[in-house]
């Protein structure tokens, strides 16, 4: 159903609903050898305070911050995937010491006292074997769902967190030098420890009733891998530039999802394994699919650090000569334009101006102007958050076009007016090998007869790199904030 | 080997649906255009909330005495919520934006 929009809404509250009936069917159905569960007032009282905490933080949101929200609530799932699993190394901790085990040391102690009064009769021994044999329980497949999702769990959050500051501007792109080496000897040291783990567990876990320092030592590899795993995550996340963003946040997502479906392993739960294994492998496409509208590949947006510094100096010599434009010029340009080409960014989400883009919009549809909107894949922080913007501002969706459609028309368009884009209208994505961006797919906005850029300023897009669309003849620039711009723009072609 | 091949008997209808789940998730994704990325995204997202189910077993089965456990649970349930509640929310309101705009045509 989420193929079309109309339908998509519907799908999405067929899903609630689905949802809705999964969690009441676990709290009033679950039964757990033949236990049914208990603790309903904490449980009721969690759901409450989560959902009034759900609903306010996602009725507040701007439309723009919504990639930071998915980001955020997507560290919630994983941080809950993580808990779970810290619980259930308890329970497993606790399961060990309780009946079986016990049972087991008792045997052990009793043979043990035979054994001392020197009549450790033959049937005993084979009697104790065969109840020694049954009580012994293979912890490593549980252990290993644990761990897996403990590690992913915390690696979703710690991400996520990061993730969600950097989209905030509150955490800058930080990169030290060796970082990914660094990153691979965190990973290295997670899996030998949870290796170490498995591989003692059922050596630990019939003595861990009795405590000792083995068994503490081995809760704390345990909490040890926890941050570690919370480590990793923030490491693998800080050096991505803001233009992976969403590449990373898409990945996070199916990360919890391979989280959740874990837990789905550990209590034979389907729903959950469904539901989890369905976003991990959606999340999964997702991100390639992004990859390769960026024309990255997923080792090198994983690998890191992209962008920023080095690209960036590199850049800096070929800064040309760029003309400006006038507001009433521009307006002139525009009005008497046939057909004209909207190329929306970052700065259009940024400066909030999706509801006087659809006014200038329609103002120029009244004046005979054919006009279209061009969506890069990867525009904004967020693949389709252009369209969702333009969406919130009542643009209707099939003047919205994507890269494709819009670069075969590109050549019969007038004028192209960049409102706060940059790095997905580079054209040395096409031209200069050398450029970190080579090879991205981009809108060819060059193709047009005249190009207006708004931007704030000179400065170089996300990927930190200078662009030449910038000065090229046919290109003119409009500095300003994109929504003043905007209003001022709407404002001259009145009069004219 | 052994253990490996029990522990597969054991959870075979576990494994298809694994797979299954694969497959359809795949299938759904080549299906959505590039336009609905973000509400898709972002329904995944709350999709993956299920791990709340985890967190509602979990504090079922604690014992009342169980201070940590309660503690622990009783945040992941919190937390699984605003997950799965906040999640089909936000899609909700993205989703919304493109029905009105069908409405008034």
């Amino acid at each position: 159903m989420l193929s079309k929009p109309d339908t998509a809404r519907k799908g999405n509250l067929v899903a609630a609903a689905g949802m809705a009936l999964a969690i009441l069917g676990t709290i009033f159905l679950y039964e757990s050898e033949g236990a049914k569960l208990h603790n309903y007032g904490w449980i009721f009282a969690g759901l409450l305070i989560g959902s009034v905490i759900g609903v306010m933080a996602a009725k507040k949101v701007k439309m723009t911050a919504m990639p930071e929200m998915v980001s955020m609530f997507n560290g919630m799932g994983g941080a809950c995937a993580a808990l779970i699993s810290i619980i259930e190394f308890g329970h497993l901790a606790g399961d060990s010491g309780s009946a079986g085990a016990a049972a087991m040391m008792n045997l052990h102690r009793a043979g043990e006292m035979m054994e001392q009064l020197g009549s450790s009769s033959r049937e005993f021994i084979e009697q104790r074997e065969l109840i020694q044999s049954m009580f012994r329980v293979d912890y490593r497949g549980t252990l290993l769902i644990i761990l897996l999702g403990l590690i992913i769990g915390s690696v979703s959050f710690a991400g996520s967190v990061i993730a969600w500051g950097k989209l905030n501007g509150r955490v800058k792109d930080f990169a030290f030098p060796a970082q990914h080496i660094v990153n691979l000897i965190v990973l290295g040291i997670i899996v030998i420890l949870a290796a170490a783990l498995l591989i003692h567990v059922n050596d630990v876990y019939p003595l861990w009733a009795h405590g000792g320092g083995r068994a503490t030592g081995f809760s704390l590899l345990f909490y040890g891998v926890l941050v570690l795993s919370l480590i990793y995550g923030v490491l693998f996340v800080l050096p991505i530039g803001g233009a992976d963003m969403p590449v990373v946040i898409s990945l996070l997502n199916s990360f919890t999802g391979v989280a959740a479906a874990f837990g789905g392993f550990l209590y034979d739960n389907p729903v959950m394994l469904t539901g989890g294994i369905l976003v991990g492998s959606a999340g999964t496409i997702l991100t390639i699919l992004m990859c390769k509208a960026m024309n990255r590949s997923l080792k090198n947006v994983l690998i890191g650090s992209f962008g920023g510094s080095k690209a960036g100096a590199a850049a800096g010599k070929e800064q040309g000569a760029y003309k400006e434009i006038s507001l009433p010029d521009a307006a002139v340009v525009l009005a008497y334009a046939n057909k004209v080409m909207i190329v929306p960014g970052y700065g259009l989400a940024v400066a909030q101006a999706q509801h006087v883009c659809h006014e200038l919009e329609k103002l120029l549809e009244e004046k005979g102007v054919e006009v279209k909107y061009a969506i890069h894949p990867v525009a904004g922080r967020m693949p389709g958050h252009m369209n969702v913007l333009l969406a919130e501002a009542d643009v209707s969706y099939d003047k919205l076009l994507e890269m494709e459609e819009a670069n075969a028309e590109l050549p019969t368009t007038d004028a192209v007016l960049v409102l706060g884009a940059n790095d997905v209208v580079n054209p040395a994505a096409k031209t200069d090998a050398t450029s970190p961006i080579y090879g991205m797919p981009i809108l060819e906005v060059e193709n047009a007869k005249v190009v207006i850029v708004n931007k704030r300023s000179m400065k170089p897009g996300y990927a930190g790199i200078e662009n030449d669309l910038f000065f090229q003849p046919k290109t003119s620039m409009l500095f300003g904030d994109a929504k003043q711009v905007l209003q001022q723009l709407v404002a001259e072609i009145k009069q004219v | 080997m052994e253990q490996l091949s029990v522990f597969i008997q054991q959870h075979i209808e576990m494994i298809y649906v694994v797979i299954l789940s694969i497959f359809l998730g795949i299938e759904v994704i080549s299906r959505v255009p590039s336009v609905l990325h973000t509400p898709l995204m972002s329904g995944a997202n709350a999709i993956h909330g299920v791990v709340i189910i985890g967190a509602i077993i979990v504090m079922g089965k604690a014992e009342a005495g169980n201070y940590l456990a309660l503690l622990l649970g009783f945040l992941a349930v919190i937390l699984g919520t605003v997950n799965v509640v906040g999640g089909f929310v936000v899609t909700d309101r993205m989703l919304e934006m493109f029905k009105n705009k069908k409405d008034k045509k």
